[in-house]
């Protein structure tokens, strides 16, 4: 197997350089687009790594005995596995090396946060006091070069084992899920309540750091293994779980997503011109509202304050500016410190000119005689004691209010888990928060239905609900074929 | 994609359709409604179901051209494929025995208040009926409204049919005349606003099913959030019918303008 580190190519490989000219080579700097240039444009910010960066930089991994990088992987991929196979020239065997653990490599090259994962246990970081080595990068460039090079590897699909799975919802658990059971033998069949497949990765997350041919590449790939996509049928709606199991199907797996936005209920939040996240990202990403061919509607705020510290509101903000914004704000209660937006966006974020108002907690929004926001009151904050997430908690500074000039404000809290399967399914058990219970095999109180990703955890990242997918599809299995 | 299998003209901006989806023609109940897309570059808007046909398998919805999109769905023809209907959405309407029911309803509203005076007249209501439009041209549904309600009162602005009077002149004159145990209405904004001041003035419970800017219809986004006894509601998830006592209609009507200018700005799309 490729990813065995005793294979002799590997252990020659080991020897071709000495660990301290390994270490001394410096970490890769990502091809971006020039800031002042890319707020203004849709593309793609990070251009990804050339050939020759992408071979450096495989030189830089020590190929460890053993790997702690790959602890720090939700779905532990076979990292040295896949680096070593980019040195020694062999780009198609290390995207087959990363498939093997996870079904969406380029997605996840752009969108996981690597620096709170496999990055931040890489020894370099760890033991030698450098900056880790590139796994992200690394696994972007394999996962691109194979898709450019138009000899996609489509797994083998084995003879149908005649038993039929259902999945709710095409986002990247729902996609993980599909994947590795089409590769199990098994007919699956994703229903997505939108008119586009893709889920988070289309509606959410923009096309200047996640193209839409990126996220189509990988559900085309799927198609191919034969995994089929019914769009805009709702389970609990359109079709109830008793109607699947009419039509035949085994099992279901949802993985619906988070849905509800939450918003601060503070005074003047209903005001026009403020509105979630979702509904401003949904608009320009999935319905194309900036695009004039469009029909629907998006106001191109010019004054505009997000509020949130995530990499919702880091998509949110850049967004604005891109629409036009002359002045686009970020509002975060807390200080960048405990900000939960990946690292690289914050600082995209600053680069092309968005304002970070740190230690700022909305209190009141002002409208004007139509009803639009045009002001909204602040209040300064100061970090007090570590609260139950274990960071600062923020403390008002009494009498410390200011006033900002806005006309678009964009409410980046959180969300809360869609309600629609949970409240349609008889003997399903649900949280108090409304997530769907599940065990550690991701098996729902209805043994034939399994759960996963932000309808589980309320709202977590895209690697840790292709996780998800991954270990719902494995116990799935075992409990149909058992 | 969804095929209109036939179409009717109520009047010069108000058509009826019937449209291809018989997975929603099977699933929906009274109150429920759709989010259509006319074609691909089409925006999301909610749509209350009028009524549906499970055996030919088919919804029926009534649409007012208002602006771009509307116009646009109701320019198509039989034959023509419309890109996405989904649904059906939002909670049924609670439907029992009450006693009397007034069903008041007003411009294309009439439409998705039909499927509710039919539920509650089978569940055994005395069920009054008042429907209001301008002109006598913009009455709808009559007839069909008739076969299920136990009277049919008819207000005009014009007095050309029926009574003159708004809506709640009609409303009104049924609470003075016997005991009502409870109002259903549908209808503009504005219109929904003042018979639930006037029924709050009678204490009369009334239930107002609300249409407003949606982009998903399935809680994800908060465009339609509108405040109920003081609290911020989703009409997708949470609704679209809600104790119309508690609704803030003045913030709701302020929201329903949210896009105002820019869609005035797509009216070149419909040729205006």
């Amino acid at each position: 197997m490729a990813e065995d580190r005793n294979e002799v190519w590997r252990d020659e490989l080991r020897k071709t350089l000495k660990n301290k000219e390994r270490t001394d080579i410096p970490r890769v700097r990502m091809n971006e687009l020039n800031a002042s240039y890319r707020a203004h444009v849709r593309e793609e910010v990070n251009q990804g790594l050339t050939e020759e960066q992408a071979l450096m930089e495989s030189k830089r991994c020590l190929d460890c005995p053993n790997p702690s990088c790959m602890t720090g992987c939700p779905v532990s991929i076979n990292i040295p596995g896949f680096i070593k196979n980019i040195e020694r020239g062999n780009f198609l065997e290390a995207a087959k090396v990363l498939k093997q653990t996870s079904t969406l490599p380029a997605v996840c090259g752009r969108v996981c946060p690597q620096e709170k994962q496999c990055e931040s246990q890489c020894i370099y970081k760890q033991k030698l006091g450098k900056e880790a080595v590139a796994i992200g990068y690394l696994e972007r460039f394999a996962a691109d070069f194979e898709r450019e090079s138009g000899k996609i590897s489509v797994p083998e699909i084995p003879a149908k084992n005649g038993k039929k799975v259902a999945v709710v919802g095409s986002g990247p658990a729902g996609l993980s899920f599909a994947g590795d059971m089409i590769k199990k033998g098994y007919e699956v069949t994703v229903f997505e309540a939108l008119h586009e497949i893709g889920g988070v990765l289309k509606y959410g997350i923009p096309e200047f750091r996640l193209p839409n041919s990126i996220v189509d590449v990988e559900i085309q790939n799927l198609a191919k293994m034969g995994v089929q996509f019914v769009k805009d049928c709702i389970i609990g709606k359109t079709l109830s779980m008793d109607d699947l199991k009419a039509q035949g199907f085994d099992g279901v797996f949802v993985a619906s997503g988070a849905g509800l936005p939450r918003f601060m209920n503070i005074k003047g939040e209903n005001l026009i011109g403020i509105l979630s996240s979702n509904e401003y990202l949904t608009r320009v990403n999935l319905m194309d509202a900036s695009n004039e061919e469009s029909d629907t509607p998006i106001y191109k705020g010019k004054k505009v304050a997000v509020v949130g510290g995530g990499n919702t509101a880091m998509d949110s903000v850049r967004t604005a500016l891109r629409l036009g914004a002359s002045r686009a704000m970020i509002i975060y209660r807390r200080s960048e410190d405990e900000m939960p937006a990946r690292l690289e966006e914050v600082k995209h974020a600053k680069e092309e000119g968005v304002e970070f108002l740190t230690l700022h907690n909305p209190i009141e929004y002002v409208g004007d005689e139509k009803g639009r926001v045009c002001m909204m009151k602040v209040q300064k904050m100061e970090l007090g004691e570590p609260d139950a997430s274990g960071r600062r908690s923020p403390v008002p500074v009494e009498g410390a209010i200011e006033e900002i000039e806005v006309d678009q404000v964009i409410v980046s809290v959180g969300v809360s888990p869609n309600p629609l399967v949970p409240n349609s399914v008889d003997g399903l058990t649900v949280s108090p928060k409304g997530t769907i219970v599940v065990n550690e095999s991701m098996q729902s109180s209805i043994p034939t239905i399994f759960a996963g990703g932000d309808i589980v955890r309320g709202g977590a990242t895209v690697i840790l609900a292709m996780g998800d997918g991954r270990a719902a599809a494995k116990a799935m299995d075992e409990y149909l074929t058992k | 994609m969804n095929k209109i299998v036939s179409k009717e003209n109520f009047s010069e901006n108000v058509i009826k359709l019937e449209i291809e989806a018989p997975l929603i023609a099977k699933a929906r109940k009274a109150g429920h409604f759709v989010i259509v897309r006319v074609w691909e570059k089409g925006e999301r808007i909610p749509l209350t179901i009028a009524g549906s046909d499970e055996k030919k398998g088919t919804i029926t919805l009534v649409v007012q051209k208002v602006g771009v999109t509307s116009t646009k769905l109701c320019n198509m023809n039989v034959g023509d494929e419309i890109a996405d209907v989904v649904g059906p959405l939002g909670k049924a309407t609670h439907i029992e025995k009450f006693g009397t029911v007034v069903c008041a309803g007003g411009g294309v509203g009439v439409a998705p208040l039909l499927p509710i005076v039919e539920a509650l007249k089978k569940a055994g209501n005395r069920v009054i009926t008042v429907l209001a439009a301008r002109t006598k041209d913009l009455i709808i549904m009559e007839s069909q409204m008739r076969q299920f309600s136990d009277e049919v009162i008819i207000m005009t602005d014009d007095g050309s049919y029926g009574k003159k009077g708004l809506v709640t002149t009609g409303v009104e004159e049924v609470i003075n005349r016997e005991k009502v145990d409870l109002c259903v209405t549908i209808g503009p904004a504005i219109m929904m606003k003042f018979v639930s001041l006037l029924t709050k003035k009678y204490e009369l419970p009334t239930v107002a099913s609300l249409n407003t800017i949606m982009v998903d219809g399935t809680g994800m986004c908060g465009a339609c959030r509108i405040t109920v006894g003081g609290k911020t509601k989703f009409v997708c998830v949470d609704g679209p019918e809600f104790d119309a006592h508690q609704v803030d209609f003045d913030e709701m009507l302020m929201r329903m303008g949210a896009y105002k200018e820019e869609e005035k700005a797509d009216l070149y799309k419909i040729g205006k």
